[in-house]
């Protein structure tokens, strides 16, 4: 038999042991499953093991080693709390922005407009200058409609990184899902951990919960 | 030609504010009959519901329906395709203006804008105030 009839036989059990293993666990296999496979055909050869089998099976080694220590670095970023907590919260975060901002907005305009009608009892003198200014205030509200079209461009940037990630999830398969943490945050360990800027609307306490909860310490 | 302040002014955006801050710079100018749509195919049953609208002033990106489609929309209408039609939103790219300008544009607003520009560009389609 040939080296090249020995590579062929090698990469069709291979190719027979992989798809076999795959049907069965229904999810893509982990390195140490692949390794094991290998191990088990290059084992059950017969024959003389030529010099090209070992080079094909050391180069197999060292593709498992590289593939197991990729899955590890992987793993090391925990892509589950990417994708359940982090970017979810990021999301969060934004369309607060985009609300509050529009709130605001809204607050100001009101205002002007409550000027506009106090500039009617004016002098015509000043009432013009009235009306000028809050001309220039609506101009300027102009902010409000261009970062929320800029927010939420970042928005379903952040989506499309979610959706990457969850197929990286999906093909790496569980082993990696499993180094997620639990997406919460942990208990604060310092002053820097209670440093979590404002809080979501409906996540956020106001002044009287505050008040209350003093008075009940 | 003067530009007739009776005339019925149709403005589209999907955000409320931006509506809001265009209608008062508007009725600044003078307009007194302005009409609020938020997004392109509200605006367009509105114009076919004898709506008899003297300018158009439109968002671009919105939905379902853009403000581009809106204005080919009613370039293809027999009876709105006359109707002046300024397109004001933040695309700023050389082929968004050259796509409303093949779509039959009057004018073209960028984002953000103040009520001089605005009163400029009205006046261009619609004649000095």
């Amino acid at each position: 038999m040939t080296d090249a009839d020995n590579l062929n036989k090698i990469e069709t059990a291979l190719h027979e042991k992989i798809h076999l293993a795959n049907e069965t666990s229904k999810q893509p296999l982990s390195s140490e499953e692949v390794s094991d496979i290998v191990r088990e055909v290059v084992s059950s050869l017969t024959g003389d093991v030529t010099a090209a089998d070992l080079k094909f099976y050391a180069e197999l080694q060292d593709l498992a080693s590289y593939i197991r220590h990729a899955k590890q670095e992987i793993a090391d970023i925990k892509p589950k709390d990417i994708s359940e907590s982090h970017i979810p919260r990021a999301t969060d975060e934004l369309d607060a922005v985009v609300g509050a901002t529009e709130d605001a907005t809204n607050k100001i305009m009101d205002i002007c407009d409550t000027i506009s009608g106090i500039a009617e009892s004016c002098t015509p003198e000043v009432s013009q200058q009235l009306i000028d200014c809050t001309t220039h205030i609506f101009e300027a509200c102009n902010f409000q409609d261009i970062t929320g079209q800029r927010i939420t461009k970042v928005v379903q940037t952040l989506k499309h990184i979610d959706v990457k990630v969850e197929a990286l999830l999906a093909a790496l398969g569980e082993e990696i899902k499993r180094e997620g943490g639990d997406g919460e945050l942990q208990a604060p360990l310092d002053e820097k951990d209670l440093l979590n800027g404002p809080q979501l609307p409906d996540k956020a306490i106001d002044q009287d919960e505050i008040d209350r909860l003093l008075s009940d310490m | 030609m003067a530009v007739d302040m009776e005339m019925k002014v149709l403005i589209v955006d999907d955000y409320k504010t931006m509506l809001r801050i265009i209608e008062n710079l508007l009725k600044q100018l003078g307009f007194k009959n302005i009409a609020q749509a938020t997004d392109g195919s509200m605006a367009l049953k509105m114009m076919h519901d004898g709506g008899g609208y003297g300018l158009v002033i439109s968002d671009w990106n919105m939905e379902p329906m853009t403000g581009l489609q809106l204005l080919k929309e009613v370039r293809t209408d027999a009876k709105l395709r006359g109707t002046p039609f300024i397109m004001v939103t933040a695309e700023s790219k050389v082929e968004n203006v050259a796509a409303a300008k093949e779509a039959g544009v009057n004018n073209y607003i960028v984002k953000p804008f103040n009520a001089e520009t605005l009163k400029t560009k009205i006046s261009a389609v619609l004649g000095a105030f």
